[in-house]
């Protein structure tokens, strides 16, 4: 279990320091400090072993969330924890800043307190904790709410209290992907490619209602389909996915998935993430990048990058963005570009190509000329791949909401009296093609 | 951000610095770093030419990139550029960035030369010391190449500034450490000696240094700086501390040349002039009154200077060994050291005195110290210094001192540092038994050594003590009885138990008088540690036992029940198991009449070691005695961790003749015989038998002999050579070597040099070892043969440069192909020089290549003789001396000598039978000549007289010089 929890600014700062057990000594925060944060090479792995005591370190922007431990934990639970607090602590005051730390550091005292116990994580349900963690003076409680939050804590469904109450009952519903990508530099063969998606929850429901939640998983297509036509579980086949893995909030019931995949819950209320999942398979790739280089002698080098939007022409994409990478003995370079605007950073070794918005079947283009300095060092340019930054309004993986049902029996209101939202958002994880 | 104004710096270098002093994190300095890069890479690119400013700012800003760590593949060309510029720090930064950055391999290595060249050549001096700067500091091969002919000249010529002077010198110095064989040797170098007296002390400090390695590398065409080095030393010395300006450190006067000085002269033996001699001697003399003189600034740098110039005049007095005068001060000095506060100085003076105490002249002085040194050793706080005195207790250690300087390191032993604990347990265990006047307290002090230390104390320290007490009939009885009291402590060292074991079954008998040692008593007092032992200590003891029933019937059954015990007779060990069992048998069948045939008491071992010790002493004055037979025995002990089956078997093979049945049958002395394989020894009846059913006999323990009386091979075949003479009387040595091919040439306490040599007509080959005695590895191990004179031209000496690093205890073989062109009179001289330790070591010896090895013998009969005797009439062919008998007249030996000589010995030619006629041919390149002799010699007026008749008048003349020096 985790023995202690340090935050270190970047320069190795301790910020906080939370001791959980005994194993765990002073000298513990310094070696973490000389070993990894200071260490002469950087420090790839995220899993540290000094001295038969464990380290494992996330980086938020600047900062070092470390957790520490002796004995032989399950390395996965610890990460997930640390996400978590990273992702409690953005919930309580935003970014996660050397200065947001320093100016929270009672909070975020109060929040180990409650999110640990003896190394044991604990409820860090941002939802939950926020009902008796407050940022704002204390509030002093009557009994009764006291004994509310104590049997909420403690009880069943930690995640939600009762009596909650809404004028409209509404929802939320984010899909978001990130799709991963690797091109060959023919623009022709996909190296690999695979989208890992999050579904997301804001719920503003009253009492505590039951969810069900569909979407075109494959399994549930192919089940429903057998007792129907073929026609239709042809027709539909093209639409469902197969999820390769997914994971889900606490509050789902993984026995009712385990049997029917079906995905019923009591949601949380607000914010919160319901599933995550990734697949590989029929991913829509929503542009095509197109290399063309070309060395001219040894001190001049020809880029042209022809890029293709490949989705339905109604949709656009957002803030595109092509890195195209130059050789480091890039003396000078000129650019020409119809859409956008690209430019040369030196600092990045890399030309910049940006275009606010492209519509689906589109293509667009840029040409650049690259002047090199002739240098005595026979290593050749290693070529990286062009990268690519975007926003699409569709889920690449083909994922398609097909219901979410809200059943309250106890109040007054029916599934169809619940305000629904969906949205679909398509970002480029690590989109690069070769050249 | 630091203001920097145009004039005098870099205001885009300061920002940049500033910038990435500035940045948060590893990404952002190399954001910025890339960002600079680029820009300058723009800059670079050539579209307009940049002046001399912004080329040296950007170069400036490359450099410092890469002194960050990051990889710089261009601005080379710039930098380059930069060289041809007129202002000073635009070529400065360009020689900068050439030096840190330019590898050996590059292109631009000519255009890098050209600008060092054109530099060089300039008559501008700062230009020219940046250009020697930057050789020194690149000192590629490259570089030597291309100026190693260029910067003597600068160096010597007479219009160069001095501080070019001193770069030069420096640079030349360099040159010669990276590519010494690409330093040319010519007529400059009579000149660099003269620079000794140049009016600016830098340049002499600079030249001190270039001449003493050169001096090394070649003495003798350094020779002259001798008398220089003494006059520069001598009016340094004499000035007073106001004298020298600048070069005053502390009240000091150039304390860093006076000990270049001293050490360039310890490159020499002590100068032969007279004059200088006597200068140097003063010379040395005030350094030694210096220090007697009141402080004149009590900061430590003034003592630090002063002690390092005198610290080196003592090593030169140690060096030339040759004013006892001096010795005996410097050695005073030193004794004030050993109580001083500063530790370094009293490991210092320790140091030091170790190496007077070797000097014949010092030795008396540095005993005087005794006190000092012992109180040091209970005292001293740092275990180095310890060390030391450990080390210069064992070296001043003679017959007059020995009893007290044991008895004071016993003491020390017991609370000794572990690490020093076996070298003192060995030099106890020398010293004891090197001035054991009284043998009795030889065998206490062991004892009592094996009980402070057991651990510590290897196998040939026991094998000695056991040696001694059965070669001496006096000790016996008191060592059995010391033996047997020490044994009685509760918990004893099993090193103790083996001594006793030994000393009780061959001695027990002694004091079995006693009734408090009866046999009984010491049978159960033995056999109460037998259980505690490892399995060598129970078999040793085992025949113990049966020595026990020869000499005490009285407790034969006893012995035989314990002997008969499962434990003994089902041991697991094979052979506790054998030894058990054929002893069991041995004593019940046999009758008493074998049985103390068999378990005989065991002969005295021996003397091997002894007969090189007393030759020794004859030859040399008690000082120098400890020394040589220390370092042989140290590496004896060195050496001894495996056993060498070929010199084992010798020596126990010739140790067991005398009494074979009883070493046969693996009593008492178990490790003796062991060692004999049955199948070698087939004489005996006994032998035949036991070695039917016994192989396992074979593997006892290891032989007891070896470390002590059998002295390596090497040694032994020259006993007779003095090696602490080798180096000043050479020819002595070369005399040795007339006679014979094969033997050590020279050695001291670093180093061995063996020799093998063949000749076939006017050919021959030399094959040199080289074997580092001490530890430490010698480096820059340089070789070289030196034929003077007019040898050049009669003898050629061809060889192969050995590895310049022989590792400690290891030995390295050269070979040298000779070719006698013509006949000659000299010997060639092997000059070899090493570092051990720091310090350059430099010796000289002549080569034993003299005109008979290249003798072949004719067989003539007596009428041939005759004939060709009274051709070669002429009077100038005919050499005759007469001369007194040195060695004793033994017909064998002559024979033998002459026959080594090279010619063949005629028998019966001679009309009377007591002279030796001899013929041979000596072979050259160019010619042929033949060689009759003839010896006469008369026993009773023990003379002889030699006479040799030769075709040519001067092989006559050299044949007879080294063919009487025989006699």
């Amino acid at each position: 279990m985790i023995g202690g929890l340090f935050i270190y600014n970047h320069k190795g700062e301790v910020l906080i320091s939370r001791v959980y057990r005994d194993d765990i000594g002073r000298n513990a925060v310094d070696a973490f400090r000389v070993n990894v944060i200071h260490a002469r090479q950087q420090v790839r792995s995220p899993v540290t072993n000094i001295a038969r005591t464990s380290f494992f370190h996330v980086k938020r922007s600047n900062i070092w969330l470390a957790a520490v431990t002796k004995q032989n934990v399950n390395a996965a639970m610890v990460f997930e924890f640390l996400y978590k607090m990273c992702d409690v602590m953005t919930a309580y005051f935003g970014k996660i800043s050397e200065e947001n730390i320093k100016n929270n550091f009672v909070l975020i005292y109060e929040l180990l307190d409650e999110i640990l116990d003896f190394g044991y994580p604990q409820n860090s349900e941002t939802g939950a904790l926020k009902t008796f963690i407050t940022q704002q003076g204390i509030k002093s409680q009557t009994k009764e709410e006291q004994s509310q939050i104590t049997s909420q804590v403690t009880g069943q469904i930690g995640w939600r209290r009762e009596g909650i109450k809404y004028r409209r009952n509404e929802l939320f519903l984010d899909v978001l992907e990130s799709v991963n990508l690797l091109m060959s530099p023919q623009g022709s063969q996909v190296l690999s490619a695979h989208v890992s998606g999050r579904v997301v929850m804001k719920s503003y429901l009253s009492g505590m209602p039951e969810c069900k939640f569909g979407m075109n998983d494959k399994i549930v297509i192919d089940k429903q389909g057998k007792g129907t036509a073929d026609e239709t579980s042809k027709s539909s086949g093209k639409q469902s996915i197969a999820i390769d893995d997914c994971t889900f909030h606490q509050c789902v019931r993984l026995s009712k998935f385990d049997s029917e995949r079906s995905i019923s819950f009591i949601p949380p209320d607000g914010e919160y993430e319901l599933m995550r999942y990734r697949t590989t398979k029929d991913i829509i790739l929503p542009f095509r990048v197109i290399p063309l280089v070309r060395e001219v002698g040894r001190t001049k080098l020809e880029v042209k990058v022809v890029i293709k939007s490949n989705f339905k022409p109604s949709l656009l994409a957002q803030k595109i963005e092509v890195r195209i990478p130059t050789p480091l003995n890039t003396s000078g370079v000129q650019v020409i570009c119809m859409k956008g605007k690209a430019k040369y950073k030196a600092s990045e070794n890399a030309i910049v190509w940006k275009i606010k918005r492209m519509a689906g079947m589109k293509e667009s283009q840029i040409s650049a000329e690259i002047e090199l300095l002739p240098t005595n060092d026979k290593k050749k340019w290693a070529r990286p791949p062009i990268s690519m930054n975007f926003e699409v309004p569709f889920a690449p993986s083909g994922l398609k909401v097909r219901y979410l049902k809200v059943f309250e029996p106890k109040l007054n209101y029916s599934d169809h009296d619940v305000i629904k939202w969906v949205r679909y958002i398509g970002r480029s994880g690590i989109y690069e093609t070769r050249c | 951000m630091p203001a920097v104004s145009k004039g005098d710096g870099m205001r885009g270098l300061a920002v940049f610095i500033s910038d990435i002093r500035n940045c948060k994190s590893k990404e952002a300095e190399i954001k910025r770093i890339n960002k600079e890069l680029a820009n300058i890479r723009s800059k670079f690119k050539g579209d307009k030419a940049l002046d001399g400013y912004s080329k040296k700012k950007y170069v400036c800003k490359l450099l410092f990139i890469f002194l960050l760590g990051h990889d710089i593949d261009f601005g080379h060309m710039e930098a380059v550029n930069l060289l041809s510029s007129n202002r000073y720090t635009e070529k400065q930064i360009g020689y900068l960035f050439i030096s840190v950055l330019v590898n050996s391999n590059s292109e631009l290595i000519r255009l890098i030369n050209n600008g060092i060249k054109n530099d060089l050549a300039s008559r501008n001096p700062t230009f020219m010391n940046l250009a020697l700067h930057c050789i020194a500091n690149v000192g590629s091969r490259e570089m030597a190449e291309a100026f190693t002919a260029d910067i003597p000249k600068i160096l010597v010529a007479g219009d160069t500034m001095d501080s070019v002077k001193q770069s030069a010198a420096l640079c030349l110095l360099r040159l010669n450490r990276t590519s010494p064989d690409l330093v040319p040797m010519g007529e400059w170098t009579s000149r660099v000696v003269h620079l000794l007296n140049d009016q600016h002390l830098g340049v002499v400090t600079a030249a001190t240094s270039l001449i003493t390695t050169l001096a090394q590398k070649n003495p003798e065409e350094f020779k002259t700086s001798v008398s220089l080095a003494v006059s520069r030393l001598s009016r340094i010395v004499t000035s007073a501390s106001t004298d020298l300006q600048d070069y005053t450190y502390y009240f000091v006067p150039a304390p860093w040349l006076s000990v270049k000085l001293l050490r360039l002269l310890q490159c020499y033996p002590p100068p032969e002039d007279g004059a200088v001699r006597g200068r140097l001697t003063e010379c040395l003399e005030t350094i030694l009154n210096k220090a007697q003189e009141p402080p004149k600034s009590k900061k430590v740098q003034h003592s630090n200077a002063k002690n390092a110039v005198l610290f080196e005049a003592i090593s030169l007095i140690i060096h030339h060994d040759s004013e006892p005068n001096l010795l005996v001060r410097a050695c005073n000095q030193l004794g004030q050291f050993l109580q001083h506060r500063e530790t370094n100085l009293r490991y210092l003076a320790l140091e030091s005195m170790c190496t007077l105490a070797s000097s014949e002249f010092s030795h008396e002085a540095v005993k005087t110290h005794i006190e000092t040194v012992i109180n040091a050793l209970k005292t001293e706080r740092d275990v180095s210094v310890r060390q030391r005195a450990v080390d210069l207790l064992y070296a001043m250690c003679d017959r007059s001192n020995a009893q007290q300087i044991v008895a004071e390191m016993l003491n020390y032993l017991e609370t000794a540092d572990y690490s020093i604990r076996e070298e003192i347990v060995l030099k106890v265990a020398i010293l004891a038994e090197k001035y054991a006047v009284d043998y009795t307290w030889y065998v206490d002090t062991i004892l009592n050594l094996i009980r402070i230390a057991g651990d510590y104390v290897s196998e040939e320290v026991w094998y000695r003590v056991i040696q001694i007490v059965i070669n001496r009939d006096d000790v016996q009885g008191y060592s059995a009885k010391t033996v047997f009291e020490a044994l009685q402590a509760p918990a004893c060292h099993e090193n103790l138990l083996k001594v006793g074991g030994y000393i009780l079954g061959e001695f027990g008998n002694l004091i079995a008088g006693d009734p408090r040692s009866s046999p009984l008593i010491q049978f159960n007092l033995l056999h109460s540690k037998f259980h505690l032992c490892s399995v060598p200590t129970r078999a040793l003891l085992l025949s113990t036992y049966i020595k026990f029933v020869n000499l005490f019937p009285e407790i034969k059954a006893t012995i035989q029940d314990v002997l008969r015990s499962d434990s003994q007779l089902r041991n697991a060990d094979v052979e506790l198991q054998q030894r058990a069992v054929e002893y069991l048998r041995l004593s019940s069948i046999a009758s008493t009449d074998i049985l103390a045939t068999v378990l005989e008491e065991m002969p005295p071992f021996p003397e091997r070691e002894s007969s090189i010790l007393t030759k020794l002493k004859k030859k040399k004055g008690p000082g120098k005695v400890p020394d040589v037979e220390e370092t042989k025995k140290e590496r004896n002990s060195d050496m001894n961790g495996s056993t060498e089956p070929a010199s084992v078997n010798s020596s126990a093979v010739t140790m067991s003749t005398p009494s074979t049945s009883t070493d046969l049958l693996g009593l008492g002395s178990a490790p003796v015989l062991n060692s004999v394989a049955p199948p070698s020894a087939g004489g005996s009846l006994l032998v035949d038998v036991f070695s039917d059913n016994s192989p396992a006999v074979a593997s006892l323990a290891p032989s007891a002999e070896e470390n002590f009386s059998s002295p390596r091979i090497g040694s032994t075949d020259v006993v007779s050579d003095d090696p602490a003479a080798a180096v000043h009387d050479a020819d002595e040595l070369v005399d040795k070597f007339v006679c014979k091919n094969n033997g050590v040439l020279f050695e001291n306490q670093l180093m061995q040099i063996g020799l093998k040599s063949e000749f076939r007509q006017n050919l021959g080959r030399m094959y040199i070892f080289y074997g580092n005695k001490t530890s430490t590895q010698f480096q820059s191990f340089l070789t070289a043969v030196i034929c003077q004179d007019a040898l050049k031209t009669q003898l050629n000496i061809q060889t192969k440069q050995v590895d310049p690093a022989v590792d400690g205890g290891a030995q390295v073989q050269q070979i040298l192909n000779i070719e006698c062109v013509s006949d000659f009179v000299e010997a060639p001289i092997l000059n070899i020089q090493f570092r051990y330790g720091g310090a350059l070591q430099n010796m000289s010896v002549k080569l034993p290549v003299t005109l008979n090895k290249f003798f072949q013998p004719t067989e003539m009969t007596s009428q041939d003789f005759f004939q060709r005797w009274k051709q070669l009439a002429a009077p100038q062919q005919e050499v005759q001396k007469i001369f007194k008998a040195k060695h004793p007249m033994d017909t064998e030996v002559t024979k033998a000598k002459i026959i080594g000589f090279g010619v063949a010995l005629l028998d019966m030619v001679d009309p009377n039978p007591s002279n030796f006629t001899g013929a041979g041919v000596i072979h050259t390149k160019n010619i042929q000549v033949g060689c009759l002799l003839r010896l006469e010699p008369n026993t009773q007026a023990q003379m002889y007289r030699l006479t040799l008749r030769t075709s040519r008048e001067t092989v006559s003349q050299r044949l007879c010089e080294l063919l009487s020096e025989q006699f």
